[in-house]
């Protein structure tokens, strides 16, 4: 017995240019937010941007992104709708605002529907919004899309931290390419987490300061665009730009 | 129109286990349909015989359907998908997504969404039938 659908995925992603799936291993350290203004501020630059929530069980980037009511589209496959100059796709068109609770098989043989399934088109940049964990999806991931490269979110917390040390811990014995680590919600100046990823060997990006005013921009793409946070993070994508 | 993207897919993978197996003179392609996923069949063998080309062209499709048996992790009861009734907006989504079933359907003994599929889930290739090469 063949599962074909696993036939079709580098055919589906063939004219994405890059992948960059913004991680964390822990949860609550910003990466939805973190992957939301990134792929906002690459679409603002002029980019093709795609962005795709990977967060099955509890997403919360349609909430940030205010998508609407705009629906994927049925073309032979399914065509992300375009919110606020971004292809969009989340497991929410399809849950009705129910809870799903998969398992983790589950939750990999629903990350491969949607890979089969997708037409993302041609885009510079496909933005990937992590769920917490390095479980199913991440495996996954390292499995099926080839070339990705991995943006790392921490906190200046040593509990994030833990987890984040293994993910990079993982990411190298694989092979993969990490981008970098960005220490989110820095509420006082330390070079802890700084020295902690240079001495592993990866790149630190820089810190975005905790932002008082985000929680209330959410939802509000002008509003999130004109944050510190915002600004912040622009400054480390015009970086990461060199990079990719 | 999932239903082209999967015929894709069986396209492709048919053509990569032809390939790398060395069958040579395909005859048939057996492909097995899960009910959860309630595939338009119509759709999906004219998106086959529109996608099988080249040395493909005239391979015999079988196509065999295998009803949903789902079974609770929790109490351990089975049932069969189609006694479960749902609306279209949550067939749709569980047509493009079969694992939503999780969010629609629930034990209907315990009430439970923590159940699994244990046959019946998507689209399959059974088998692939020709001659082997025999240089």
């Amino acid at each position: 017995m063949i599962d074909p659908r696993t036939a079709v995925i580098n055919e589906r992603l063939k004219n994405v240019r890059n992948v960059i799936a913004v991680s964390s291993g822990k949860g609550g350290v910003g990466k939805t937010l973190v992957a939301s203004v990134l792929a906002l501020n690459l679409a603002r630059k002029g980019y093709k941007v795609g962005f795709f929530d990977l967060d099955f069980t509890s997403p919360s980037s349609h909430i940030v992104l205010d998508i609407g009511d705009q629906y994927p589209e049925e073309e032979k496959g399914i065509v992300p709708p375009q919110i606020h100059g971004l292809r969009y796709m989340s497991i929410v068109y399809y849950s009705a605002g129910k809870a799903t609770s998969l398992r983790g098989s589950e939750t990999s043989d629903a990350f491969i529907e949607l890979l089969t399934a997708i037409k993302w088109g041609n885009l510079d940049f496909l933005i990937l919004d992590m769920p917490p964990g390095i479980g199913d999806i991440t495996l996954d991931l390292l499995r099926f899309m080839k070339n990705v490269k991995f943006l790392v979110v921490t906190t200046p917390s040593r509990l994030a931290f833990e987890t984040v040390e293994k993910l990079l811990d993982l990411l190298r014995e694989t092979g993969n390419s990490v981008l970098g680590v960005i220490e989110n919600m820095q509420m006082q100046d330390s070079s802890w987490v700084r020295s902690q990823v240079e001495a592993k060997g990866f790149r630190y990006l820089g810190a975005l300061p905790f932002d008082f005013e985000l929680e209330q921009r959410i939802s509000n793409i002008e509003g999130i665009l004109m944050t510190k946070f915002s600004e912040n993070l622009k400054k480390i994508i015009e970086n990461l730009e060199q990079s990719v | 129109m999932h239903e082209w993207a999967l015929a894709e897919a069986v396209v492709s993978a048919a053509s990569e286990v032809i390939e790398k197996s060395g069958i040579k003179d395909v005859t048939t392609i057996n492909i097995g349909i899960g009910e959860l996923q309630q595939i338009d069949l119509e759709i999906f063998k004219f998106a086959l015989s529109q996608l099988l080309s080249g040395r493909l062209k005239d391979t015999k499709v079988k196509i065999k359907k295998t009803r949903a048996k789902l079974k609770c992790r929790v109490c351990g009861y089975r049932w069969s998908f189609s006694k479960t009734r749902l609306d279209e907006s949550a067939k749709e989504a569980i047509h493009f997504v079969p694992e939503i079933a999780h969010a629609f359907v629930r034990c209907p003994k315990c009430n439970s969404p923590d159940f699994e599929v244990e046959q019946g889930r998507g689209v399959w290739i059974e088998n692939i039938v020709g001659k082997k090469r025999c240089d």
